[in-house]
């Protein structure tokens, strides 16, 4: 399945970009992050909620929605 | 009264509505970058009682964001200082000022007093600090917080619905994000989403439908993109607040709390001292003490059986960053006899060649 990644905050400094697509073979957001901690080493070391289609998931949650998001907590003011 | 004319011919407002705001009574919780807009707006009105909150002075460093205040408010208590405007601004309201930092002892006490708690802190401590109370208190919470170029903006606690534990069930870990005085923030942002906050405390006193409870609202204010997060309540959450609601007041608080740092002069107060040097094995100089061993601070949490757990911890690195993070991570273990060294290692050689 295609899926289009949406990053927030300091997840998308990491990343290098506010949202990309990528091919995801396995089920489970575990999976998704497993491979993105590949592609994104530092991600590991962040706080951040995965959402899919808008709701936070947990990492045993299959991913069934192409619309994903990385959005950490934000303390600013 | 013609000041707030603009508000009662409006059909959804009108004379009860702003009757309901004058009544309205609003904890403002830091005069910062979010403060600012939102005590602006909710003075202009009307709000009957409005509490603002900090501990904090004025700096010049603020004015580019922090709208009340002017060249003439450098040095002040930025509560003071933003009375001061707001004064001028609507005369007719009750405003109270609290020149102190929230915490655990005083929070209880001051959120009972109010109908409406809106966060505008820039730190997590504060943040969890605010919603725990508001739960004991069962106050409802306008959220505001912005990294850089982006802001976030809920509505917690809200007739039963989510807290901030249910978004965000455990406190960050210290250092992973940091503030607008450490990354920057563009001076716009704080507006926009202090405004909006400013706007949920007006749609929750007129019991507008639309009140931004159960969602968390996202604007990239570079990109004008907007997400909206569903967020659901976690009953587990908001029970575990409710559940320490006896222990609240002496709850361990890290915010400008005890300290932690100790400085090579008073190393002679701590007898049996184990030191440890969180720096990276690379690094320069090397501190060789037969008291001392080195684990670097990426991999403590992984080596804690290595540490003493009847001597004094010592943490050190280079400039005393970084062993204060160690500091954090071993209270999580609740390891408690640590203390991080305010000086770096250069200094630690410099102390040991004046005593040879």
């Amino acid at each position: 399945m295609q899926l289009q990644i949406k990053y927030f905050g300091l997840i998308a400094e990491i990343t290098n970009c506010e949202k990309e697509t990528i091919e995801f073979s396995k089920t489970l957001v575990s999976e998704l992050l497993e491979e993105l901690f590949v592609k994104y080493p530092s991600l590991k070391q962040k706080d951040f909620k995965v959402a899919q289609n808008h709701e936070i998931v947990s990492n045993s949650s299959e991913i069934t929605n192409p619309e994903i998001a990385l959005l950490p907590p934000f303390s600013g003011g | 009264m013609s000041r707030y004319n603009r508000h009662i011919i409006l059909s959804d407002v009108g004379p009860e509505g702003q009757n309901k705001i004058s009544n309205a009574k609003v904890l403002v919780i830091g005069a910062g970058g979010l403060g600012c807009p939102i005590l602006q707006y909710l003075t202009a009105a009307g709000i009957g009682t409005l509490g603002v909150i900090d501990f904090d002075i004025v700096e010049e460093s603020n004015l580019q964001r922090q709208v009340l205040f002017g060249t003439s408010s450098l040095g002040t208590n930025k509560a003071l200082a933003a009375k001061e405007r707001l004064e001028d601004l609507n005369p007719t309201i009750q405003i109270n000022t609290y020149q102190e930092a929230l915490t655990p002892q005083n929070a209880l006490e001051l959120l009972k007093n109010y109908d409406i708690i809106v966060d505008g802190t820039d730190n997590f401590e504060t943040r969890y600090l605010i919603n725990d109370a508001a739960i004991i208190t069962n106050k409802p919470v306008v959220y505001g917080a912005i990294y850089k170029f982006e802001g976030q903006v809920s509505v917690f606690n809200y007739n039963n619905g989510p807290s901030y534990r249910c978004l965000f069930p455990i406190t960050p870990k210290k250092g992973s994000v940091a503030n607008c005085s450490e990354v920057g923030v563009l001076g716009v942002l704080p507006g926009i989403i202090g405004t909006m906050q400013a706007n949920e405390v007006l749609k929750i006193i007129l019991g507008f439908d639309g009140v931004l409870s159960e969602k968390l609202f996202c604007y990239n204010s570079k990109t004008s993109e907007t997400y909206t997060l569903k967020v659901k309540k976690l009953d587990s959450e908001i029970e575990k607040v409710l559940s320490e609601k006896e222990h609240f007041k002496t709850q361990l608080f890290n915010f400008n709390c005890v300290s932690k740092n100790v400085s090579l002069k008073d190393l002679h107060e701590f007898k049996n001292i184990q030191f440890i040097d969180v720096r990276e094995l690379h690094e320069e100089p090397k501190i060789k003490l037969d008291n001392c061993i080195q684990i670097p601070l990426n991999q403590l949490n992984n080596n804690l059986d290595k540490i003493s757990t009847t001597k004094t911890i010592i943490f050190f690195c280079q400039a005393g960053i970084r062993s204060r993070t160690a500091v954090e991570i071993l209270e999580k273990q609740n390891i408690a006899n640590c203390f991080s060294l305010e000086e770096g290692a250069a200094a630690i050689i410099e102390q040991l060649k004046i005593k040879a």
